[in-house]
């Protein structure tokens, strides 16, 4: 069946470039396969939940292994939670909390176990939320940003993130929220 | 003569007559004829069903439809499912919720699919509604038991109530303690994905005890066995249960318990839940089974033996939802014992292992279509494929109307031959002519979307996965598939070509998603430019499309019709290519 006859995509209306030209140009362009190939290494490259992509983030030219595709195969998380945890690295092993901003309407999800310290953390809700975090220090806690980092441990309470170690910090945070400076102060008293 | 009779009939007699239409499509035909009907069945169409939350605003369809009493919204696109779409993305409802509480003061039913749903938002619908009956929450986020509290606490008519897969901050199980004694009127509680260990258990008791209606319940995973026949005892006329955890060491007197509460029921058809199963529990199934429609054990790390005992019990099957520890004998024994299923989904044990962990093939998928001539719908995970086997399934059951095969390694040919699975596929759809659900596995050329264009004339819904050799394929399905409303793609070598030369179908759909494939940025700024009823958004997590070259593919695109415009809740990482927009952003 010669369907090529039917792409007579020449005479479409829609079309890159101006009319009389030819879009040569564009053809040469390589498109994405696996999207790992063609991204720049990024810390924070994991906003999608696959876990292990960022530490492939180093290799940038690196093919993603074969069982890390991202939401391949397609099946729900709820499922793959109710099955009984696997050896295989990737998608389930992950310490996945929740972050809010005041004042955005949106929430995110970010993989703790993706990032080797509170530097690479704070770099990339940085990045998700666009705002500066400012300098930390034990004494001060977040020195000049309206917007503080803190988070929610197993007992409930909420914590400026940086005050505890950092393995401390990723088996007890349950959730992240960026406060309006104003309200975080008192937070992470010295005990 | 002939435009007189339209109006010869008074507004309250047409009024009558359309409340006997019920369905979308007639209504609107109806709405067509002249303007009186469309002014007359407006204010008298009483549900509303939205597929895609921005494709139109709550102010527009409140303007339009007055009376509503019963709205169904779908947020986030289907690949939301799969992680592909960021969270904060989108789909709130909180504005929607807002809107009508102002303009339907007796709204009672919200079904909402895909959505993010504040506990504001549960709050607002519990103060706001009077007569509030019916919420569906599938596959949504974003509420604690909070929320739900304000639900169960409010709505003194609570009819349904049903939370299936949807995400919940767990904060207590005191919620369900909420519901006054005076709330007798529960039909349906689904509470099946709610993780805590704390529901509290002595307020459900008493709640069943007082709902005399009620016909579904569905536990969640903390419920333990021994619970369950004091639940049953309290609700013999449930149609429809899903167990907790369906596990316990043996004995003798818990057993007993449980199989006379189960026979106690004899109304029941349709079971699930089985988390943790202990196999010789199942036996107090039995007197149960003869009767049973629907059968969900996809959650049940059970294996064959104990799989196949069971489904020869249930003759009457006409839905199973089962892992693939069921494997080729499982299916057989199936096929022979069911003769009624029209329904089959089969979850992979282990999705993730390189080498299969169960002898579950494309055999198991043959012997069901041989045994089962009413076989309609198909889910199913398996390792290996050939076209034979799929021309075979196609011949054999040609009224499938919904066909799913995920080959679980990406671009896997035909086991026997090597070949592209092209011809099977193309069986499927050629024989099955009321295919409207069709989603793609395997390795897969050009060809296949030559049949699919060719052949697929009724489908609806297509999801298509590392396939196809070049636009040539995205053109056949986009120019062939007159009753195509949902295309979803990733990984496929389709570029601007296709797309932009079939611009125009994308009108006549409800949405497009494509992720990793080779559609340029400057292609999607055509299209927003030259296609003012859609919108077109790109998505991109690391860094603004219009930091690269124009010809530089986009990571995500999501293509969607709408009546509203470009969306005012955007994140930062979705940019919308309509022109005014992009001015602001």
């Amino acid at each position: 069946m010669a369907f090529e006859k039917d792409l007579n995509l020449d005479a479409t209306e829609l079309r890159l470039g101006l009319p009389g030209t030819s879009d040569e140009s564009a053809k040469n362009q390589t498109p994405a396969t696996l999207r790992s190939n063609n991204k720049r290494a990024l810390p924070e490259e994991s906003m999608s939940s696959n876990a292990t992509a960022s530490k492939n983030c180093d290799q940038e030219t690196a093919p993603l292994p074969k069982a890390q595709v991202i939401g391949w195969p397609p099946i729900r998380s709820y499922r793959k939670n109710n099955l009984q945890p696997k050896k295989s690295e990737g998608e389930i092993s992950g310490i996945y909390v929740k972050v809010s901003m005041d004042g955005a309407p949106y929430l995110r999800k970010i993989d703790l176990k993706v990032f080797k310290g509170y530097q690479e953390l704070l770099k990339a809700l940085e990045d998700m939320f666009k705002f500066k975090a400012g300098e930390y220090s034990e004494r001060e806690g977040y020195n000049g940003s309206e917007f503080v980092p803190t988070y929610e441990d197993k007992d409930g309470d909420w914590m400026l993130v940086g005050d505890v170690p950092w393995e401390m910090f990723t088996n007890s945070c349950k959730k992240l929220r960026i406060m309006k400076g104003s309200e975080a102060r008192g937070l992470g008293c010295v005990v | 003569m002939q435009k007189e009779m339209a109006y010869s009939f008074p507004d309250e007699v047409l009024k009558h007559v359309f409340s006997f239409i019920q369905s979308d499509k007639d209504r609107n035909a109806v709405s067509l004829v002249c303007k009186s009907w469309y002014e007359i069945e407006r204010w008298c169409r009483r549900k509303v069903f939205i597929g895609n939350c921005y494709a139109v605003s709550p102010r527009m369809v409140i303007r339009r439809f007055p009376e509503v009493r019963s709205i169904e919204l779908k947020g986030k696109p289907h690949f939301a499912d799969f992680n592909l779409v960021p969270d904060g993305w989108g789909g709130y409802v909180l504005q929607w919720i807002a809107e009508m509480a102002g303009a339907y003061p007796w709204l009672g039913e919200i079904r909402l699919k895909r959505m993010v749903v504040t506990d504001e938002s549960l709050e607002l619908i519990a103060k706001s509604f009077k007569n509030f009956k019916v919420l569906v929450l599938f596959s949504c986020e974003g509420f604690s038991t909070d929320g739900l509290a304000a639900i169960a606490a409010s709505c003194k008519n609570l009819r349904e109530l049903d939370l299936r897969e949807s995400e919940v901050d767990d904060l207590s199980g005191h919620w369900l303690a909420q519901f006054p004694e005076t709330c007798t009127s529960l039909v349906s509680l689904n509470i099946s994905c709610l993780g805590s260990d704390e529901v509290s258990f002595s307020a459900l008791e008493r709640l069943v005890d007082r709902c005399p209606n009620l016909r579904s319940l569905q536990l969640n995973r903390a419920v333990t066995l021994d619970k369950i026949a004091n639940i049953l005892r309290r609700a013999p006329q449930l149609v429809d249960f899903g167990t907790g955890n369906y596990a316990a060491e043996l004995q003798p007197d818990v057993f007993s318990n449980l199989a006379g509460a189960f026979s106690s029921c004899k109304e029941l058809k349709s079971l699930s839940g089985f988390w943790d199963v202990v196999p010789a529990y199942l036996p107090a199934l039995y007197s149960i089974c003869p009767r049973l429609t629907s059968l969900n054990l996809s959650y049940a790390t059970i294996q064959s033996p104990d799989l196949i005992k069971l489904v020869s019990h249930c003759p009457r099957l006409q839905r199973l939802l089962v892992l693939d520890y069921v494997e080729d004998s499982g299916l057989e024994e199936l096929a022979s014992s069911c003769k009624d299923l029209q329904e089959l989904r089969v979850f992979p044990s282990d999705p993730f292992g390189v080498e299969p962990n169960v002898s579950l093939t494309e055999q198991g998928l043959v012997a069901v279509s041989l045994g089962c001539p009413k076989l309609q719908s198909v889910l199913y995970f398996c390792r290996r494929m050939s076209n034979a086997a799929l021309v075979t399934i196609a011949q054999n059951c040609p009224n499938l109307t919904r066909f799913r095969l995920c080959i679980i390694e990406p671009k896997t040919p035909d086991y026997l031959t090597l070949d592209p699975l092209d011809a099977g596929f193309g069986a499927i759809v050629e024989h099955c002519k009321d295919l409207r659900r069709l989603s793609l596995s395997g390795l897969l050329t050009d060809h296949v979307f030559e049949y699919i264009g060719t052949y697929g004339k009724k489908l609806e819904m297509l999801s298509v996965a590392f396939a196809g050799d070049s636009d040539l394929g995205l053109h056949h399905v986009l120019s062939g598939c007159e009753s195509l409303r949902k295309l979803e793609i990733r990984d496929c070598p389709f570029g601007d070509k296709a797309l932009l030369a079939n611009a125009a179908k994308l009108e006549t759909m409800r949405s497009l998603w494509m992720s990793s494939c080779a559609v340029s940025f400057g292609a999607c700024k055509l299209l927003g430019q030259k296609m003012p009823k859609l919108n077109v958004e790109v998505i991109d997590e690391t860094e603004p499309p219009d930091s690269r070259p124009e010809s530089y593919p986009v990571d995500k695109l999501y293509i969607y019709k709408s009546v509203a415009g470009p969306r005012f809740d955007m994140p930062p990482f979705v940019w919308s290519m309509d022109e005014a927009v992009k001015i602001l952003h």
